[in-house]
Parts: C-alpha cells; structure tokens; sequence
C-alpha cells in the first residue's frame, strides 16, 4: 500500500509541476489543482498508513491512526478551494483585460508604462 | 490559563479580525467612516505594539494557548522580543502606509481597499506572534489571500498579469509549505515551534535524515517569501506592478520570510544541531548572488519603480547575509538592519508613488516638471540615500554592523567586497535616476491639467512620507537603544531554554 500511495503522488506530482510550467494560466491553474491534491495526500500519509484503525481514544483498542494529519488535510483542502477560486478569479480577470491568457507579462513591462495607465487623474 | 498579559497577548490579531469584516458589512458605501475606523484601528495597533513590546523588553517569554489546551495538543501564541519588534515595525508601517493610501486618493480606486488592509494586517501580526509551524502556514495564508487582493487593487491589464504570477508564485510555495510540514511533521511528531525544539535535539543522530529534508524544504519556502535568488523571479514585477502604498506595505513581506528563517533556524533547528549545516551553508551563497543581483538591477532599471523593486530585493540580500550564520552578532545586525531596510523601502516606493501620479510615468527620460517638485526631489534624494546606506540615514550604521558581524566567519573578504562595491552601484544607479527625473525635469511643457482629483488631500500623502523618511532619522540618533535591543533579542534566540520553560513546563491550569 505504501508503494501504491507513494507512487501517486510522484505520479501527481510530476504531472503538476508539467502543467504549472506551462504558458497559459488554465493549464496552470489546473497544475496547482493537481499539486495540492498531492500535497494533501502527502499530508494524510505523514501520520502513516493505519487500516481499519479508529482516530480517537476509545476502551479496549490498541492501535490508532494519528488524527492530527487528518485534522491539518482538512485545513489545507478548505484553503486550497479558497485559494483556487481567488487563482481562477484573477486569472479570468487579467484574460479580460489583457485579451488573452498568457501567464508572462507583454514587452511594455520594465518600461515604467505599466503604472502609466493606472495612475488616476494623471494624464 | 493566559499567562501574564492575559487576553491582551491575542489582541493584534482580533483587533483587524473584528475590524475587517465590520468595514465590509457596515462600511463599504460610506469610504469616509471606513477611512475613520480603519485609521483608528491601525493606530490602537500601533499602540498595543508599542505596549507588548514593552512588556516583552524584559526579556520575559509571554504564552497565549488558544482554547486553554495544554501545549503540544493546542495552538499557542508567544511572545518574545523578536515578536514584539516585528510587531511594533508592522504597525508602525501600517498607519504610515494607510495615511498615505488615504491621502493620495489611492484608497478609492477599487472596493474594499480598507478591509483588505486589516486582513493584511492580521495575517501579518498573527504569523509574528504564533507559536505553531502549521498555525505559522495558515497566517501565511491569510496574509498572502489580502496581499493578492490588494496587489490587483485598482486593475489595470499588466498589474493583473503581474498579479497571477505573484499568486501563482505564491500557491506553488504554500504547497511547498505544506509539504515541508508534514515532512517534519513524519520526522518529530510535533508541530509546536519549542516542543519541535525539543525534540529535534533529542533524535538519534543516525536517524536525522528526513528531519533534514524537512528543514531544507521550510528553508525554500521562506526564501520564495524573502525573495533569495534564486527563487527571486516574483518580485521585480510584483513591486513595480503594484500601486504604489501596496508596495510600500509590501516591504515588511519579503521580512515575514526572514522572521521565519531567523525564528527557525536559530531556536527549532538550531546550527550545528541534528537538522545539518545544509541551510547555513546554502544562505551565504545566495544573499551574496541577491545582493549583486539587486543592486545590478537598480543600475540597469529604466523606471523608478522597477529601480525601487530591485532595491528591496538587494537589502533582502543585505539582510541575509547578517543572520546566514546565525551567529548573535549577525542576527542582531540583521535585526537592526531589518527595521531600517523596511522602512527605507516603504519611503523610497512611497516616493516613486508621488512622482509617477504628477508625472505620469516612472520612466529615467527628461520629463515634465512637476507640482511640489522641490519638497519631492528632497524625498527622492533622502530615500535615496536611506536605501544606499549613507550617513546621515541610519543605513549606514546598519551595513557597518552587517560587516563588523562578518569577520571572524572565513566568508569576510566576500562580504565586505559584495557589500562596499554594490554599495557604489546602487548609488550610481539612483543618481541616475535622480538627474533624470529631478533635474532634466521641465525639458518638455507641463501637461495642462489641474490638480489630481484623485488626491483631495495631497499634504497628507507628503507628510505620511517625511514621516517615514523622519523614523529612518529617529533610528539613527536612537541607534544604541535599538542595538541593544537586538542584542538582547539575539541573545533570546540563541538560548531555547527560557522557552521550553514558559511554553512546555508552565502550564498550571491548562486542559
């Protein structure tokens, strides 16, 4: 069994840090999806792999799987959603005003005309 | 259950935890009153600061354990002199940044700006004052979800390009983050920062190994904070692409990753302990190559803001070299050296802020003259000459006790010659800009405009930034306090046994 989830999230792994390194902000977007499902498995198997084991102290049991990786996957999944939806929000936003989802900055960046634009009343 | 400062150890982070929704829900039709009660939190901020850090000068260890459960199990807050330095640096950051987005207008460019910043601030005042690695992860991310809303704040195409490669930068070194974690999570079985201590030290030598991979993954992740080359790409882009006060607060998160490496790698994973030398002996290397890097770049940079970026980066590299060997006298330099690097950044971005919104654009090419030029050149000049660390700002005394802390250490020669020659690199480069936008100024006709109308209250935008530009003055002449405070804070690092005692052996009345 450890072979099996060791090799999975390798395999997942791999195949993120591919997609993380690609030019165009969905593949990207779907890389960091990717990579913290690997993360998240990781984290479940650092407390070992336990089958059948109960988390929580109970009468007349002997072996328990450590509920605190499970506690901190928990944590890493609610804020990895969050910050999934803040990724694909922003992303969108810059395909919108930018015209298309490339993930480097356009040639004008280093220029100083990239605070121009923005810069309220200045002309 | 609350040790001696009772509830009050948790205030800074509550403080902008209460405040931040309320501006959402109350607020956000009204600027006017967000702007009053947002203001006035940050200012109850600062003076908490101040009084904490009071209370921590005594050299006492001060521990908040959340729910009242005992420490391994539960989540702790403590506060130490470090804590309560970084503490009292982030809010005095604040309210100067926060008085100058209110003043430049810059506040009313996009929803929520007020709010952001209080989210920003507790992520920030919570990272500093946890005492748990995965509490440490999770402040990270608050702090990191504000900093992507205000990074974006006020739109614009290329500043929400650079905002996806900042928060991608960002998701790839929170997973890396976590990763870290568990892995010494797998090693020690604790995720307590004393109780971690601990235990590290008391692991068989032979079976170290994962520890180490463990402690080498932490130490990416806060060099992707601190912006270490070569993990550095996120930064020029990020700085120069944010409005300008975002920048300016942005100076005190590239610090968040030095906290980190200087709360780790002297208590938890001490040098010389059984999590290896691997860190320290990659650290120097790498502040070596930023410094150089940097100020390379604020020499080569066509726009002020890009020039102000590339000067952050350089004094994270200057800093870095302070505490690489994590020796008392480097880390109390770095110490020292920190408050003046975050406060000379904010100024000088705060300042290209000023100029880019009269000017229109940032670029080193003769310009327009502008409104209040002579009041703005003087700031250029003085942030100019903070940032370089000449006399009479209290850069200088920072570098000398960078490179007094470095003899001894085998790596002398190259520090003092990184330090002193991109010193004059960086000089060469800022007077560059200085004679391009200051005194070739006029060479093309004023655009005929009236005053911003963004910006109703000018004068507070320029005092918010002499008010930074003074606090580097303050420092200077309250240098040998301030020095021996980082001393003593140096001192408290160096020794782990004070804190196992107030966080793991105190623990009367604790579930």
């Amino acid at each position: 069994m450890e072979m099996l989830v060791a090799s999975a999230i390798g395999i997942m792994t791999a195949a993120a840090v591919y997609l993380i390194l690609r030019r165009r902000t969905f593949a990207v977007v779907l890389g960091m999806t990717m990579l913290s499902y690997a993360i998240n498995l990781f984290l479940f198997a650092t407390g070992r792999l336990v089958r059948g084991a109960p988390p929580v102290l109970a009468d007349g049991v002997a072996t328990y799987t450590d509920p605190l990786p499970q506690a901190l996957v928990l944590t890493a999944i609610v804020i990895g959603f969050g910050m999934t939806a803040v990724v694909v929000v922003m992303a969108l936003g810059a395909f919108v005003e930018g015209g298309d989802d490339r993930i480097d900055l356009p040639p004008g960046d280093g220029d100083g005309r990239a605070n121009a634009g923005d810069t309220g009343g200045a002309p | 259950m609350t040790g001696a400062l009772g509830h009050w150890l948790i205030a800074p982070v509550l403080l902008p935890a209460v405040v931040g929704p309320l501006i959402i829900l109350w607020m956000s039709e009204d600027l006017l009153l967000a702007r009053v009660f947002s203001l006035c939190a940050t200012a109850a901020q600062l003076v908490l600061a101040a009084w904490l850090l009071a209370q921590a000068a005594g050299g006492e260890i001060f521990v908040y354990r959340l729910g009242n459960w005992q420490v391994p199990f539960g989540i702790a807050l403590m506060l130490d002199r470090l804590s309560a330095l970084m503490l009292l640096l982030t809010a005095a950051l604040a309210l100067l940044v926060q008085l100058y987005a209110i003043g430049s207008g810059w506040d009313r460019r996009g929803a929520h700006f007020h709010a952001l910043f209080q989210f920003q601030l507790m992520g920030l005042t919570g990272a500093f004052l946890t005492g748990d690695a995965f509490n440490l992860f999770v402040f990270f991310e608050v702090l990191l979800i504000a900093s992507y809303g205000l990074m974006a704040h006020g739109g614009g195409g290329m500043r929400l390009r650079a905002s996806i490669q900042y928060v991608i930068t960002n998701l790839a070194g929170s997973a890396l983050f976590l990763a870290a974690l568990g892995t010494i999570y797998a090693a020690t079985g604790t995720l307590n920062m004393v109780d971690l201590a601990q235990r590290t030290a008391a692991l068989p030598a032979d079976q170290t190994a994962l520890l180490r991979v463990g402690a080498v993954l932490l130490m990416l992740v806060f060099a992707i904070k601190a912006a270490l080359v070569p993990l550095h790409f996120w930064l020029p882009a990020t700085y120069a692409n944010a409005p300008g006060p975002v920048a300016a607060l942005f100076s005190i998160m590239t610090k968040v990753g030095l906290y980190g490496i200087e709360r780790f790698y002297t208590l938890v994973f001490p040098p010389g302990g059984n999590a290896g030398t691997l860190v320290a002996d990659l650290l120097l290397p790498a502040a070596v190559a930023t410094l150089v890097l940097g100020q390379a770049g604020v020499m080569g940079s066509r726009d002020l803001g890009r020039m102000a970026s590339w000067a952050a980066l350089a004094s994270v590299g200057t800093l870095t070299l302070a505490v690489a060997r994590f020796t008392p006298q480097g880390i109390s330099a770095g110490l020292f050296y920190l408050i003046h690097s975050t406060l000379a950044t904010a100024a000088l971005f705060l300042v290209a802020d000023l100029i880019a919104r009269r000017r229109g654009s940032l670029r080193l090419v003769p310009g327009p003259s502008i409104p209040q030029g002579g009041l703005i050149a003087v700031f250029l000049m003085a942030a100019g000459v903070a940032i370089v660390g000449l006399p009479p700002l209290s850069g200088f005394l920072g570098k000398i006790a960078v490179l007094k802390a470095s003899t001894g250490t085998g790596w002398t020669v190259a520090v003092w010659t990184a330090v002193l020659m991109t010193s004059l690199m960086a000089i060469v480069g800022l007077a560059r800009a200085g004679s391009a936008i200051v005194w070739s100024a006029g060479a093309t006709p004023p655009p005929a405009r009236a005053a911003d109308p963004a910006a109703p209250a000018e004068w507070l935008a320029l005092a918010a930034t002499g008010a930074m530009l003074a606090g580097l003055a303050v420092l200077t002449l309250a240098a040998g306090p301030v020095m021996r405070f980082t001393d003593a804070t140096a001192a408290q690092l160096s020794d782990p046994a004070p804190y196992v005692e107030a966080v793991l052996v105190r623990q009367e009345g604790a579930k």
